[in-house]
Protein backbone atom coordinates (compact mmCIF):
# COMPACT_ATOMS: atom_id res chain seq x y z
CA UNK A 1 0.00 0.00 0.00
CA UNK A 2 1.68 2.93 -1.15
CA UNK A 3 0.24 5.65 0.24
CA UNK A 4 0.65 9.44 -0.22
CA UNK A 5 1.80 9.63 3.27
CA UNK A 6 4.47 7.00 3.04
CA UNK A 7 5.57 9.06 -0.19
CA UNK A 8 6.70 12.00 1.85
CA UNK A 9 7.55 9.40 4.57
CA UNK A 10 10.30 7.69 2.35
CA UNK A 11 11.30 11.08 0.92
CA UNK A 12 11.84 12.77 4.15
CA UNK A 13 13.54 9.74 5.78
CA UNK A 14 16.44 9.70 2.68
CA UNK A 15 16.92 13.22 2.95
CA UNK A 16 17.41 12.83 6.60
CA UNK A 17 19.80 9.79 6.25
CA UNK A 18 21.41 11.23 3.53
CA UNK A 19 22.29 14.47 5.98
CA UNK A 20 23.06 12.01 8.56
CA UNK A 21 25.88 10.39 6.50
CA UNK A 22 27.09 13.59 5.71
CA UNK A 23 27.67 14.75 9.04
CA UNK A 24 30.00 11.82 9.49
CA UNK A 25 31.52 11.76 5.94
CA UNK A 26 32.35 14.90 5.26
CA UNK A 27 36.02 16.36 6.02
CA UNK A 28 35.61 19.98 7.21
CA UNK A 29 33.64 20.59 10.42
CA UNK A 30 31.13 23.22 8.57
CA UNK A 31 29.88 21.15 6.10
CA UNK A 32 28.89 18.82 9.07
CA UNK A 33 27.37 21.67 10.62
CA UNK A 34 25.34 22.57 7.78
CA UNK A 35 24.08 18.72 6.89
CA UNK A 36 22.79 18.48 10.84
CA UNK A 37 20.79 21.33 9.92
CA UNK A 38 19.58 19.82 7.36
CA UNK A 39 18.80 16.83 9.57
CA UNK A 40 17.40 18.56 11.95
CA UNK A 41 14.44 20.58 9.80
CA UNK A 42 13.82 17.22 8.04
CA UNK A 43 12.89 15.91 11.21
CA UNK A 44 10.89 18.73 12.54
CA UNK A 45 8.60 18.01 9.04
CA UNK A 46 8.98 14.07 10.26
CA UNK A 47 7.30 15.60 13.79
CA UNK A 48 4.86 17.81 12.07
CA UNK A 49 3.75 14.54 10.25
CA UNK A 50 3.36 12.46 13.36
CA UNK A 51 1.33 15.30 14.44
CA UNK A 52 3.23 16.38 17.04
CA UNK A 53 3.28 20.20 16.23
CA UNK A 54 4.99 21.36 19.57
CA UNK A 55 7.91 19.57 19.53
CA UNK A 56 7.96 19.94 15.73
CA UNK A 57 8.47 23.89 16.34
CA UNK A 58 10.63 23.25 19.25
CA UNK A 59 12.93 21.30 17.85
CA UNK A 60 13.30 24.20 15.06
CA UNK A 61 13.73 26.60 17.60
CA UNK A 62 15.80 25.05 20.42
CA UNK A 63 18.22 22.45 18.15
CA UNK A 64 18.52 24.38 14.93
CA UNK A 65 18.02 28.17 16.50
CA UNK A 66 20.15 27.58 19.60
CA UNK A 67 22.80 24.38 19.84
CA UNK A 68 23.75 24.82 16.31
CA UNK A 69 24.20 28.48 16.61
CA UNK A 70 26.35 27.31 19.21
CA UNK A 71 28.05 25.20 17.03
CA UNK A 72 28.29 27.09 14.28
CA UNK A 73 29.98 29.77 16.48
CA UNK A 74 32.48 27.47 18.37
CA UNK A 75 33.37 26.28 14.60
CA UNK A 76 34.15 30.16 13.64
CA UNK A 77 35.95 30.80 16.82
CA UNK A 78 37.95 28.08 16.78
CA UNK A 79 38.69 28.39 13.19
CA UNK A 80 38.85 24.20 13.05
CA UNK A 81 39.61 23.57 9.69
CA UNK A 82 39.60 20.47 7.61
CA UNK A 83 41.28 17.00 8.35
CA UNK A 84 44.20 15.32 6.52
CA UNK A 85 44.78 11.87 5.94
CA UNK A 86 48.38 12.31 7.40
CA UNK A 87 49.64 8.91 7.16
CA UNK A 88 48.65 5.19 7.13
CA UNK A 89 48.21 4.98 11.07
CA UNK A 90 44.40 5.27 11.37
CA UNK A 91 43.46 4.25 8.09
CA UNK A 92 42.65 0.70 9.77
CA UNK A 93 40.36 2.61 12.35
CA UNK A 94 37.66 4.02 10.10
CA UNK A 95 37.74 0.97 8.13
CA UNK A 96 37.09 -0.94 11.82
CA UNK A 97 34.78 1.39 12.81
CA UNK A 98 32.36 1.22 9.64
CA UNK A 99 32.10 -2.29 9.74
CA UNK A 100 31.83 -2.25 13.47
CA UNK A 101 28.75 0.56 12.46
CA UNK A 102 27.29 -1.93 9.92
CA UNK A 103 26.96 -4.51 12.43
CA UNK A 104 25.01 -3.03 14.98
CA UNK A 105 23.01 -1.52 12.45
CA UNK A 106 21.98 -5.54 11.75
CA UNK A 107 21.98 -6.22 14.94
CA UNK A 108 19.56 -3.72 15.98
CA UNK A 109 17.23 -3.96 13.11
CA UNK A 110 17.10 -7.47 12.80
CA UNK A 111 15.56 -7.80 15.93
CA UNK A 112 13.27 -4.76 15.52
CA UNK A 113 12.38 -4.45 11.97
CA UNK A 114 10.46 -7.67 11.08
CA UNK A 115 7.73 -6.95 14.17
CA UNK A 116 7.44 -3.17 13.19
CA UNK A 117 5.63 -4.30 9.84
CA UNK A 118 2.10 -3.68 10.48
CA UNK A 119 2.35 -0.60 12.32
CA UNK A 120 -0.15 1.57 11.49
CA UNK A 121 -2.45 1.68 14.36
CA UNK A 122 -2.83 5.41 15.32
CA UNK A 123 -3.53 4.95 18.75
CA UNK A 124 -3.40 8.73 20.19
CA UNK A 125 -6.14 11.84 20.36
CA UNK A 126 -5.69 13.86 17.39
CA UNK A 127 -4.63 16.89 19.09
CA UNK A 128 -2.14 15.18 21.32
CA UNK A 129 0.62 17.21 20.13
CA UNK A 130 -1.25 20.66 20.91
CA UNK A 131 0.84 22.73 23.37
CA UNK A 132 -2.80 22.97 25.64
CA UNK A 133 -2.29 19.42 25.94
CA UNK A 134 1.49 19.21 26.41
CA UNK A 135 0.91 21.95 28.70
CA UNK A 136 -1.72 20.23 30.68
CA UNK A 137 0.15 17.18 31.01
CA UNK A 138 3.66 18.74 32.03
CA UNK A 139 2.08 20.88 34.93
CA UNK A 140 -0.10 18.38 36.40
CA UNK A 141 1.69 14.86 36.36
CA UNK A 142 5.51 16.12 35.34
CA UNK A 143 5.65 19.00 37.65
CA UNK A 144 8.65 17.40 39.48
CA UNK A 145 10.39 16.42 36.14
CA UNK A 146 9.88 19.83 35.14
CA UNK A 147 11.72 21.45 38.12
CA UNK A 148 14.06 19.41 37.84
CA UNK A 149 15.04 20.10 34.09
CA UNK A 150 14.95 23.69 35.57
CA UNK A 151 17.49 23.58 38.26
CA UNK A 152 19.70 21.30 35.44
CA UNK A 153 19.43 24.01 33.08
CA UNK A 154 20.59 26.73 36.06
CA UNK A 155 23.59 24.75 36.53
CA UNK A 156 24.13 24.33 32.81
CA UNK A 157 24.23 28.07 32.82
CA UNK A 158 26.30 27.77 35.67
CA UNK A 159 29.16 25.97 34.42
CA UNK A 160 29.62 27.42 30.82
CA UNK A 161 29.63 30.81 32.61
CA UNK A 162 32.66 29.65 34.39
CA UNK A 163 34.23 27.79 31.60
CA UNK A 164 34.49 30.86 29.59
CA UNK A 165 36.00 33.05 32.27
CA UNK A 166 39.63 33.95 31.36
CA UNK A 167 40.55 34.17 34.95
CA UNK A 168 39.44 32.14 38.59
CA UNK B 1 20.60 7.36 12.15
CA UNK B 2 21.84 6.26 15.77
CA UNK B 3 24.08 3.53 14.10
CA UNK B 4 25.29 6.59 12.41
CA UNK B 5 25.70 8.66 14.81
CA UNK B 6 27.72 5.98 16.63
CA UNK B 7 30.17 5.59 13.78
CA UNK B 8 31.06 8.89 13.91
CA UNK B 9 31.86 9.44 17.47
CA UNK B 10 33.99 6.50 16.98
CA UNK B 11 35.67 7.43 13.68
CA UNK B 12 36.38 11.33 13.38
CA UNK B 13 39.05 12.95 15.84
CA UNK B 14 37.58 16.60 15.44
CA UNK B 15 35.75 16.99 18.98
CA UNK B 16 33.53 19.32 17.86
CA UNK B 17 32.21 16.93 15.01
CA UNK B 18 32.41 14.15 17.37
CA UNK B 19 29.66 16.59 19.80
CA UNK B 20 27.42 16.80 16.31
CA UNK B 21 27.48 13.18 16.58
CA UNK B 22 25.94 13.05 19.85
CA UNK B 23 23.64 15.05 19.03
CA UNK B 24 22.84 13.16 16.23
CA UNK B 25 21.88 9.90 18.61
CA UNK B 26 20.04 12.03 20.58
CA UNK B 27 17.63 13.23 17.97
CA UNK B 28 17.55 9.52 16.47
CA UNK B 29 16.06 8.62 19.83
CA UNK B 30 13.72 11.48 20.05
CA UNK B 31 12.30 10.49 16.65
CA UNK B 32 11.70 6.98 18.00
CA UNK B 33 10.14 8.11 21.43
CA UNK B 34 7.73 9.90 19.22
CA UNK B 35 6.49 7.55 16.40
CA UNK B 36 6.11 4.77 19.68
CA UNK B 37 4.00 7.94 21.40
CA UNK B 38 1.75 7.83 18.09
CA UNK B 39 1.49 4.50 16.86
CA UNK B 40 1.56 2.30 19.34
CA UNK B 41 0.93 -1.43 19.21
CA UNK B 42 -2.54 -2.23 19.31
CA UNK B 43 -3.42 -3.80 22.83
CA UNK B 44 -7.30 -5.80 22.36
CA UNK B 45 -7.57 -5.82 26.44
CA UNK B 46 -5.83 -2.14 27.12
CA UNK B 47 -8.27 0.69 27.83
CA UNK B 48 -7.94 4.03 25.88
CA UNK B 49 -6.78 6.07 28.57
CA UNK B 50 -3.80 3.60 29.02
CA UNK B 51 -2.92 4.53 25.50
CA UNK B 52 -3.34 8.58 25.80
CA UNK B 53 -1.11 8.74 29.06
CA UNK B 54 1.51 6.96 27.05
CA UNK B 55 1.03 9.25 24.17
CA UNK B 56 1.78 12.12 26.45
CA UNK B 57 5.11 10.23 28.17
CA UNK B 58 6.17 9.79 24.69
CA UNK B 59 5.85 13.32 24.57
CA UNK B 60 7.11 14.72 28.02
CA UNK B 61 10.30 12.12 27.29
CA UNK B 62 11.43 14.53 24.00
CA UNK B 63 10.71 17.50 26.19
CA UNK B 64 13.12 16.31 28.69
CA UNK B 65 15.61 14.89 26.19
CA UNK B 66 15.74 18.29 24.41
CA UNK B 67 16.22 20.56 27.06
CA UNK B 68 18.67 17.88 28.54
CA UNK B 69 20.85 17.76 25.41
CA UNK B 70 20.79 21.94 25.10
CA UNK B 71 22.32 21.51 28.78
CA UNK B 72 25.18 19.61 27.61
CA UNK B 73 25.47 21.36 24.86
CA UNK B 74 26.44 24.69 26.22
CA UNK B 75 28.58 23.01 28.87
CA UNK B 76 30.49 20.46 26.30
CA UNK B 77 31.26 23.53 24.05
CA UNK B 78 32.48 25.56 27.14
CA UNK B 79 34.48 22.70 27.79
CA UNK B 80 36.16 22.48 23.99
CA UNK B 81 36.77 25.88 24.04
CA UNK B 82 38.81 26.04 27.66
CA UNK B 83 40.58 22.83 26.37
CA UNK B 84 41.46 24.85 22.82
CA UNK B 85 43.00 28.00 24.89
CA UNK B 86 45.44 26.16 26.53
CA UNK B 87 46.85 23.56 23.71
CA UNK B 88 45.40 24.63 20.36
CA UNK B 89 45.15 21.48 18.97
CA UNK B 90 42.13 19.91 16.88
CA UNK B 91 42.68 16.31 18.31
CA UNK B 92 41.31 14.01 20.43
CA UNK B 93 43.43 11.38 20.05
CA UNK B 94 45.65 13.33 21.80
CA UNK B 95 43.90 14.46 24.29
CA UNK B 96 45.14 10.98 27.04
CA UNK B 97 45.54 12.23 30.17
CA UNK B 98 43.29 10.25 31.70
CA UNK B 99 44.51 6.96 30.35
CA UNK B 100 45.66 4.39 32.91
Amino acid sequence: MITPEFVLFGILAAVGVAASVGVVAFNSAIRSALCLVLNFFVLAVLYFTLNAQFLGITQVVVYTGAIMVLFLFVIMLLNIGAEHFLNEKFDYKRIVGLAAGVLLFLMVGSQLLPALQSFNHVSALGDYGTPQAIGHTLFTEYVIPFECISVLLLVGVVGSILLAKRKM
Amino acid sequence: MFTVGAVGVVIRRNPVVVFMCIELMLNAVNLTFLTFARYQLVNPTGTDIAAQRSAMAGQMMVIFVMAVAAAEVAVGLGIIMTIFRARHEVDVDDLNLLRG
